[in-house]
C-alpha cells in the first residue's frame, strides 16, 4: 500500500539524498508525499459524488454513476446548510474580535517595557496550551449562566481562549520589525496615537495582520469540543450536523462524504489567498 | 529593539486583559472550585479539600491514560520532526511548484478536526475504504476497531497526515531564510550533503524547529476530537488519551469534583512541560539564531 509505506521509505531515506540525483528526487519525494497527503481526500471526494447502493455495493476507485444528489440534498435543506451559515458567522466574529483586541497589546508589548509585561505574555501564551477538554464544561456552565448558550458570540468568545494569544504573538512578532523611528517621526509630525496606528502603523503590518487573521480563521473554524459543546440548535456547527448522518438506517455515507468536502472547501479558498504571506508567518515562527 | 518604559502600556494592553479573563480565568476558576468540593445533588457542594487529588492520584486509570497520552505524543513527535525536515529540504523553493505544493500541503491543517477523524475512519474500513480495502485484498488483516494494534497504527497514521506539513512549512521557511553564501561556501570547502545539513542547515533551523516541537507536543498532547472519531477510545480503553478521558469523566459520567482535579493536574503537566521550551526557545532567540 503506498500511502502507508511513505512515512519510512522518507525517513529511511533522509540523509542519503545526494546532490546529483537531487533534482529528481526531489520530485518523486514531494509527489508520494502529496500523494500520501492527496489520496484520503481525494478519496472523501470520490464517495461523495456516489450514490449510498455503490458506495456499499461495488469497489470502485472512481465514481461510475455520477451524482451530485448528495450535494442537492445539503444545499437545499435549510438543517444543513445553516451549519454552514453559523460556523462561518462564529469564525469571522471571532476573528474580528480577536485581531481589535490584540492589536494594541502586540504594540504594548512590541514597543514598551512595563511592569509584569514578560509574566504577562507568558500567561497569554498558557492559554494557547490550555486543553479544550478542561474547559467545555466551565464553558458550558459560565455561557448558560450569562444566558449566552446556544449563540454565535458564545462559540467565539470561547474561541479567543486560544485565538487571541496566538493573534498576540503572531503581531508583535510583525510590529517587532518595523522601525520605531516611523512612530516617533509621525508623533513628531502631529499624530494622535489614534490617527498613527490607524492611517500609519496598520498599512506597514498589513501583511501581519493577514497571517494573523488567517491563524485566527483556520483554528476557530477546525475547532469542534468547544463549538459543539457550546451550541444546541441555532448556531450549532456544520462540524457538529454532519454526526446526524447517523440515521436508523445505518450512516448515509454519501451524505457525510458530500458534508465533509463541503467544509474543506472554505479552508482551501482561504489558502489561495493568502499563500504568499503564510510563508512569511511561518519564517517568524509564530503560529 | 530597545524599548521603552512605560507603564502606561497597560491600557493597551487591557482589553486583551478583561477578554482572557472572562474566557480563561473565571472558567479556570469554576474548575479549582469544584476540585475542592463535593455535592450529592441540589446544587449542595461540601468542603472535599485535597480528597479528589488523592484520589486521582492513586486512580490506576488516570495513570494509564497519561502512559498512553505520552507513548502517543512521543511518537508522532519522533515520526513528524524528522520527516517534516525530510519535506522541507525536499520543497521546491520558487515558482508556481513552490506555491503548488505550500497551498496543497496546508490542506490538511484546515479542515475541521472531527471531518479529518471521518476521512481516516472511512478511509480504513475494509468494506468502503481505499486503505482498508487494499490492505484486506492483499491479505493483510487489518481491522481498527477491533485490534489495538492496527488502532493505534491508524491514530498515528492519521495525526502524521494532519500535521507533519506544519512542521515541514515551519522547516521550510526556516530554510529560506539562509543566505546563498553559505552554501557557496560549502561548496568551495566541498562539504558533504550530509555536513551541509548538520552545520548549516540544521542551526538555522533551530529556532523554527522549537516552535515547531514546542507546538506538536502541545497539540498532541490536547488531541480529542480525530482519534475519538476514529476509535472512540477503544478498542476497550487502548486508545483513551487523556482528553477522552477528561471528557467520559466530567461530561459522560459527571464525575465534577474528580474530573476538575484531573483538569488541573492535565493543565498543570503541559504548562510545566511547555514552560521548558519556552525558557530553551526564548534562549536561543536571544543567541539570535
Amino acid at each position: 500500500m503506498t500511502d502507508t509505506a511513505i512515512p519510512e521509505k522518507l525517513t529511511a531515506g533522509g540523509a542519503n539524498t545526494r546532490p546529483r540525483f537531487r533534482v529528481n528526487s526531489r520530485a518523486v519525494v514531494m509527489t508520494l508525499y502529496l500523494l500520501f497527503l492527496l489520496l484520503p481526500i481525494y478519496w472523501l471526494l470520490n464517495m461523495s459524488l456516489k450514490t449510498n447502493a455503490e458506495i456499499l455495493g461495488d469497489f470502485s476507485l472512481f465514481p461510475r454513476e455520477l451524482t451530485f444528489q448528495n450535494y442537492v440534498t445539503i444545499f437545499t435543506d435549510a438543517s444543513w446548510y445553516m451549519g454552514y451559515v453559523n460556523s462561518l458567522i462564529y469564525v469571522v466574529m471571532n476573528t474580528v474580535i480577536s485581531l481589535a483586541v490584540a492589536l494594541p497589546a502586540a504594540y504594548a508589548f512590541s514597543r514598551y517595557h512595563f511592569m509584569g509585561d514578560k509574566h504577562l505574555f507568558f500567561w497569554l501564551l498558557t492559554n494557547r496550551m490550555a486543553p479544550p477538554a478542561v474547559f467545555a464544561l466551565p464553558f458550558f456552565q459560565l455561557y448558560s449562566s450569562v444566558g449566552l448558550f446556544d449563540t454565535h458570540i458564545a462559540v467565539a468568545l470561547a474561541h479567543c481562549l486560544f485565538n487571541v494569544p496566538l493573534a498576540v504573538w503572531i503581531l508583535e512578532g510583525f510590529m517587532r520589525g518595523v522601525p520605531k523611528e516611523i512612530d516617533e517621526t509621525a508623533y513628531i509630525d502631529g499624530y494622535s496615537f489614534g490617527g498613527f496606528f490607524i492611517k500609519i502603523f496598520t498599512p506597514l503590518i498589513a501583511s501581519g495582520i493577514g497571517v494573523a487573521a488567517f491563524f485566527c480563521f483556520m483554528f476557530s473554524w477546525v475547532e469542534l469540543l468547544l463549538s459543539r459543546t457550546l451550541t444546541t440548535v441555532d448556531a450549532k456547527p456544520i462540524a457538529a450536523i454532519m454526526t446526524r448522518t447517523q440515521g436508523a438506517s445505518g450512516i448515509d455515507w454519501g451524505l457525510l462524504a458530500a458534508a465533509g468536502i463541503l467544509t474543506i472547501i472554505p479552508g482551501a479558498l482561504v489558502i489561495y489567498f493568502v499563500r504568499n504571506y503564510i510563508a512569511k508567518g511561518f519564517a517568524l515562527g509564530r503560529v | 529593539m530597545n524599548k521603552t518604559q512605560n507603564n502606561k502600556a497597560w491600557f493597551l494592553v487591557l482589553p486583551v486583559l478583561l477578554l482572557v479573563a472572562f474566557s480563561a480565568v473565571i472558567p479556570l476558576m469554576t474548575v479549582v472550585n469544584y476540585s475542592v468540593q463535593d455535592t450529592f445533588g441540589n446544587n449542595q457542594f461540601f468542603w472535599a479539600g485535597l480528597e479528589w487529588f488523592e484520589e486521582m492520584l492513586n486512580d490506576e486509570r488516570i495513570w494509564n491514560a497519561l502512559r498512553r497520552q505520552l507513548t502517543f505524543s512521543a511518537i508522532i513527535l519522533a515520526i513528524e520532526i524528522p520527516l517534516g525536515i525530510f519535506v522541507a529540504l525536499n520543497m521546491p523553493k520558487k515558482g508556481f511548484w513552490s506555491s503548488f505544493v505550500l497551498v496543497m500541503m496546508s490542506l490538511p491543517l484546515l479542515i475541521p478536526w472531527n471531518v479529518v477523524g471521518t476521512i481516516w475512519q472511512i478511509f480504513g474500513r475494509v468494506d468502503i475504504g481505499l486503505l482498508g480495502y487494499t490492505l484486506a485484498k492483499l491479505g493483510v488483516d487489518y481491522n481498527y476497531t477491533q485490534n489495538i494494534f492496527d488502532a493505534w497504527v491508524t491514530i498515528i497514521v492519521m495525526d502524521v497526515w494532519h500535521w507533519t506539513s506544519l512542521v515541514a512549512l515551519l522547516a521550510f521557511a526556516g530554510l529560506k531564510s539562509i543566505p546563498d553564501a553559505y552554501y557557496q561556501a560549502a561548496r568551495i570547502d566541498q562539504a558533504s550533503r550530509w555536513k551541509v545539513f548538520r552545520y548549516i542547515e540544521l542551526p538555522k533551523m533551530m529556532g523554527v524547529l522549537m516552535i515547531a516541537i514546542l507546538l506538536r507536543f502541545m497539540d498532541s498532547f490536547m488531541i480529542y476530537t480525530e482519534p475519538f472519531v476514529v476509535t472512540g477510545g477503544g478498542p476497550g480503553n487502548a486508545t483513551t488519551l487523556l482528553s477522552i478521558d477528561l471528557v467520559k469523566m466530567a461530561l459522560g459520567q459527571f464525575d465534577l469534583g474528580p474530573a476538575a482535579a484531573f483538569s488541573l493536574m492535565y493543565f498543570l503537566v503541559i504548562l510545566a512541560i511547555s514552560w521548558v521550551f519556552y525558557t530553551v526557545m526564548t534562549n536561543l532567540d536571544k543567541k539570535g539564531m
